[in-house]
């Protein structure tokens, strides 16, 4: 119990000194899965979206694998990120293992698939009628899917809360990919690890309240979006 | 016109997407620019490569990345040329290292110890005994529970060494569990389960405070825990730094830095963590 008392107490330290090693870190955090978060919601809503409204053969199929996708290992998808970014790798000439921007790509790689996934069952839940009456009014194809996408704004907003969690909270791939460079690729995640590993608890205990701070505020920006009244 | 515009928001969006994907990797430094150093979990927890990468950085403009795994990783990474220079700690298997070809110019660094660490209490009663291979032979007869990091990492190396001294095998046994996870981390798995296990002094040191096992068995010629720096070799790997490989490990040998880590420790832990050895004879 102390030691959480005292990891406690350490995070409001460390934050209120604004220690520049921590501060860096926690900027890099946002950073990184922010811009996952980002690619994985245009890649996401798009192919959700558009799996959810069209017909074709293998539907069923393309859907499971989406839902699979969701279920990803982490520490899988990693290890299948660095086979691909190392030197004797395929994608090795671009030079980005050991980046931000591999953990950037490894951390879409396992959003992406949350926020399709969760957008293909929001737009398959609104009403059928809704398209038709939509395109009976006169609006283009284009056009519909907008307001589809509008009007199943909550659950959209979910998914997109889900994409963000579980990459903010993420380890495993960030760790390989990222390999954990001091003030290059360490990440609030990665440095919880490794604090815990050198036997810091309480640091790692400051570093996981940090990271559950950012986690909130970001989803409290995020579920205000979602909740707004919409207007009459 | 509200067609055009949605038309134009819609490929916006879409392109932003693969505008981040696209526009991050321009942004990578020149292949020279960066060094991959491949190394152990106890040179960076000790906090030794935190003081001594910066100086390299500063005097010769490199950008080194540290990747912390184990020995045995480090190796596998330079045995496929994803590693520039190594800085390990398992002498046989660097020597098959060098054997194979896949390293050059494996030069002495520093040493520090192994030690054997367990409950105050010390049930197979090692303290006292007379080289580290009497003491592992006690903790099997008694049969007293032995954490392992089991992760073919330098230190889990000598730990088999000196299983094979004692002529004991402990694969199996009930008294011999496996973490597969890092220094400091078996450290607190043994605390917590009042087991023996081996560890380097410098991690040992820097959480003794917190742990609660005492050093029972020390100074043995068996617990020397010797460092080597090896450069992947160039000529099996083209794409290697092979300059920036050189540099590092020059520099790892260099008076000024063997200096710097003939002092480390000394005012947190009123012993150095690491001994230099740079130049001295195998």
């Amino acid at each position: 119990m102390d030691l959480i008392l005292e990891g406690i107490r350490q995070a409001i330290h460390l934050l209120f000194t604004l220690d520049p090693e921590v501060l860096g870190i926690t900027a890099l955090s946002l950073k990184v899965s922010g811009s996952a978060t980002l690619i994985s919601l245009c890649i996401g809503i798009s192919s959700g979206t558009a799996v959810a409204l069209n017909q074709f053969p293998g539907k069923r199929l393309v859907i499971s694998l989406i839902n699979t996708g969701m279920g990803l290992p982490p520490v899988v998808v990693g290890l299948l990120v660095t086979i691909f970014l190392w030197r004797n790798g395929p994608l090795g000439s671009l030079e980005i293992l050991y980046t931000p921007t591999a953990i950037i790509i490894a951390q879409a790689v396992i959003a992406t698939p949350i926020i399709t996934g969760i957008s293909m069952a929001a737009i398959q839940h609104l009403p059928r009628e809704l398209r038709l009456q939509i395109l009976a009014l006169g609006a283009t194809r284009l056009q519909m899917v907008w307001i589809l996408i509008r009007e199943a704004r909550l659950p959209l907003l979910a998914a997109v809360m889900a994409g963000f969690g579980g990459v903010i909270s993420e380890v495993g791939a960030s760790i390989m990919v990222g390999g954990n460079i001091k003030g290059y690729t360490r990440v609030l995640t990665t440095a919880t690890v490794m604090e815990t590993s050198k036997g810091n608890f309480e640091v790692a205990l400051a570093l996981g309240i940090i990271l559950l701070i950012l986690a909130f505020l970001i989803n409290a920006i995020l579920t205000h979006i979602q909740q707004r009244e919409r207007p009459r | 016109m509200k067609q055009n515009r949605l038309w134009a928001f819609f490929w916006v969006l879409l392109l932003l997407g693969g505008a981040l994907l696209v526009t991050a990797p321009a942004s990578a430094a020149p292949v020279q620019k960066n060094i991959i150093l491949a190394t152990t979990t106890s040179t960076q927890d000790s906090g030794l490569l935190d003081v001594l990468i910066p100086i390299f950085e500063k005097k010769t403009g490199y950008f080194v990345k540290t990747i912390a795994v184990g020995s045995g990783q480090a190796m596998a990474m330079g045995a496929k040329g994803e590693a520039d220079v190594l800085l390990v700690h398992s002498p046989d298997a660097e020597k098959k290292f060098i054997a194979d070809g896949f390293g050059i110019n494996r030069r002495l660094v520093m040493h520090n110890d192994f030690i054997i660490v367990g409950p105050p209490s010390d049930p197979s009663g090692i303290k006292g005994a007379k080289s580290a291979a009497e003491a592992f032979k006690k903790i099997a007869v008694s049969g007293a529970l032995f954490m392992s990091r089991g992760d073919n990492s330098g230190t889990h190396a000598q730990e088999k060494k000196l299983w094979k001294a004692a002529g004991i095998d402990p694969e199996g046994q009930k008294w011999y569990q496996q973490t597969g996870l890092g220094m400091g981390q078996t450290l607190n798995v043994a605390a917590e389960k009042k087991t023996y296990t081996l560890a380097d002094r410098g991690t040992y040191l820097a959480m003794q405070k917190n742990l609660g096992l005492d050093i029972l068995c020390e100074g043995d010629i068996s617990l020397l825990n010797i460092y080597h720096v090896i450069e992947v070799n160039p000529a099996k790997w083209p794409k290697v730094n092979a300059a920036g490989a050189k540099a590092f490990a020059d520099f790892m040998v260099s008076r000024e830095v063997q200096e710097i880590i003939a002092k480390f420790g000394v005012d947190k832990y009123g012993s150095p963590l690491f001994f230099p050895d740079a130049g001295k004879p195998e």
